[in-house]
């Protein structure tokens, strides 16, 4: 066996998934007030593969997540699920930034604390991008192990299931790697009522973008590369026609297809 | 005048659908050239490629692309942008054309928009955002705009042309060799269309009740010549391969037709198909939130109306 296993684990605070979400008409950035916070979503499947592989192979679990003040609560989350550490970088500067921005911030923090494996979410479901886990990987110039329906670490090697359209690729790579996960992966704990209490006492970093080495002039709105123009909401769509069967509903939607000329 | 770049989309020598509906944009912004990235480009690509118009082609064949994941492609885009000097650049939105994308941004210091529906001529793109709620027009303020379009966002629309094919060597850097594909395992390949790209799409979710209820869901999209989908609660359960699955963690579909059957409509589900052009809900539940969605709704058992439509649509098909 070699040295500890050192596992960060990237997590974004989005708006609740069944919230409406809206874009601020001043800005329009999206309105984060508005909506109570939670944890990405497919960031727990991260949380929750970082853990299962500390369990099989020791080390620890760090949690990185740029967001505002009450971002924190989202590391609290996944520290009550049982990550060792935070790293929370949180800066006025970072309104708005693009992921080009989010990436170099998150690239700057991971680069030199000697992380084995950095997993990511595959997506947020805010920006729905998926680009981040990619965009890190080109920075910090890392095999890039995406999509993951399955993580195996074996010493220095570590391989994956890539998810794709016809199925899946068998990818390797040596440490260290940049993953992302997709929800097939695992099943998240739920925090124990003992995790929520030691999560308090956990450390927590917080970081200026000074201290990750980026320049306040490369982030935050006025530096992201694609703006928002405008924007509007959809022309509610006409309330369509609900009909119950009583024998012949197969018919009615035949004749709706026939009418509308798909068949 | 500088190109508008397309980044090809390709199967055994075949390109796919999608980069045709690229193709077919990228004329009404300017004059497309191709880039194929791979093994593989012979005369079927080159045809159908002039067919839709593309001057030129250029060509990087070089097993490195396949065998190592993502990193090695965006390094010989990187190295055809800078050859062809492009007015934008072009990609799918799949999974890995949004990985490119994003990778190629910090190569070539670009903004990059995904998930395009519309570009202007201005290069003004179009967004369906929240679950399509929505519409958001995004320019790109730096380097050259690289946008990734939805499949199923334009109908592809030929226009021939004559085609030259330009080799592209680029020696791939032993760090974007890191990742290394060992195998490659096919789920039971069906002789439908590929689902992000089919006109139509007809999905079955908890409702069909196994794996043996989605036989009527099949029978449906065949006499419609359609894909099959599947929500989540059935690809978990085992009863359709997980790469049926549509919505927010599968795939996500914009079709002329979706046809939701058994299927609720939970959030996650809506993000991957909210913005088909025309939705039809088959539940049993009249409270079912797939029905706000629907331009047309049966409540009803699915195992009597899909069967029913399905023998409906092959009377009237003759
Ligand atoms: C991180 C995350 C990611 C997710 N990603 C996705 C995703 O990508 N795609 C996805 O689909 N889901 C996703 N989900 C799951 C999603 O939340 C729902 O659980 C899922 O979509 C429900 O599937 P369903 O509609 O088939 O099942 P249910 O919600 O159980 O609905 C079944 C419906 O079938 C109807 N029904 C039952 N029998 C019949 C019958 N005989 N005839 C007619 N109607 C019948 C019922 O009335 C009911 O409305 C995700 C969840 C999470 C947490
Ligand atoms: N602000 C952020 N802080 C930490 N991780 C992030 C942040 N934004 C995105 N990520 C990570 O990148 C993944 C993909 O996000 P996206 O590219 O926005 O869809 C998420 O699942 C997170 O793991």
């Amino acid at each position: 066996m070699g040295k500890r296993m050192k596992i960060a684990v990237c997590v974004k605070q989005v708006p609740d998934t069944w919230a409406e979400k809206r874009l601020r008409p001043a800005d329009s950035l999206l309105d984060r007030e508005s909506a109570e916070g939670v944890l990405n979503e497919l960031d727990e499947y991260a949380v929750e593969e970082a853990l299962k592989i500390q369990e099989a192979h020791g080390g620890e679990v760090t949690i990185v997540s740029m967001g505002p003040e009450r971002a924190v609560e989202t590391i609290r989350k996944a520290l009550s699920m049982g990550a060792d550490a935070g790293i929370h970088i949180v800066d006025d500067a970072l309104s708005g930034s693009d992921a080009l921005a989010t990436s170099a911030v998150l690239a700057g923090v991971l680069k030199d604390r000697g992380f084995d494996l950095i997993i990511f979410g595959s997506e947020s479901t805010d920006a729905r991008m998926s680009v981040v886990p990619a965009m890190v990987s080109e920075r910090l110039g890392l095999p890039q192990l995406t999509f993951a329906q399955k993580v195996d670490v074996n010493g220095g090697t570590i391989t994956i299931e890539r998810q794709t359209d016809y199925g899946f690729d068998s990818v390797e790579a040596s440490s260290p790697v940049v993953v992302s996960v997709v929800e097939k992966i695992n099943e998240p704990r739920y925090p124990s009522f003992k995790g929520i209490m030691a999560a308090k006492k956990k450390p927590l970093e917080t970081l200026s973008i000074v201290d990750v080495g980026v320049a306040a002039g490369s982030v935050g709105t006025s530096a992201a590369w694609s703006v928002v123009a405008d924007f509007a909401a959809r022309p509610p769509k006409a309330a369509g026609t609900i009909v119950s069967d009583e024998g012949t509903g197969g018919v009615k939607i035949a004749e709706f297809l026939a009418t509308n000329k798909i068949i | 005048m500088a190109p508008i770049l397309v980044v090809v989309e390709h199967a055994d020598g075949v390109v796919k659908k999608v980069t045709l509906e690229l193709l077919t944009l990228a004329r009404s912004l300017g004059e497309p050239a191709a880039v194929w990235l791979g093994p593989g480009y012979g005369d079927t690509g080159a045809s159908q490629l002039a067919e839709y118009g593309v001057a030129t082609a250029y060509v990087v064949d070089n097993s490195d692309m396949v065998d190592f994941v993502v990193a090695p492609k965006t390094e010989a885009l990187a190295a055809v942008v800078k050859q062809a000097s492009p007015a934008a650049i072009l990609i799918a939105s799949s999974a890995e054309g949004k990985e490119i994308a994003g990778r190629l941004a910090i190569k070539i210091e670009s903004g990059v928009i995904t998930d395009a529906v519309a570009i202007a001529p201005d290069l003004t793109a179009t967004q369906s955002v929240f679950g399509g709620s929505t519409i958001v027009h995004s320019t790109v303020t730096h380097g050259i705009p690289i946008i990734t379009v939805r499949p199923n966002s334009t109908a592809p629309q030929a226009a021939a042309t004559a085609l030259s094919r330009v080799d592209v060597e680029v020696p791939v850097s032993e760090g974007a060799r890191g990742a290394k594909v060992t195998g490659r395992t096919a789920a039971t390949k069906a002789s439908r269309p590929e689902l992000s790209e089919a006109a139509i799409v007809v999905s079955g979710g908890r409702g069909v009740g196994g794996p043996e209820g989605f036989g009527v869901i099949e029978s449906l999209a065949d006499s419609l010549g359609a894909a099959v989908g599947a929500s989540r609660a059935a690809t978990d359960a085992g009863w359709y391969p997980h790469q049926y699955q549509v919505g927010q963690t599968g795939k996500t579909v914009s079709p002329q037709l979706y046809v939701a059957n058994g299927i609720s409509g939970a959030i996650q589900h809506r993000a991957g198909m909210q913005t088909s052009k025309m939705i039809v809900a088959v539940n049993k539940d009249s409270e079912a939130p797939i029905f706000e969605l629907a331009d047309f709704g049966v409540v009803g058992d699915l195992f009597a109306v899909v069967p029913q439509l399905t023998d409906e649509v092959q009377k009237r098909k003759g």
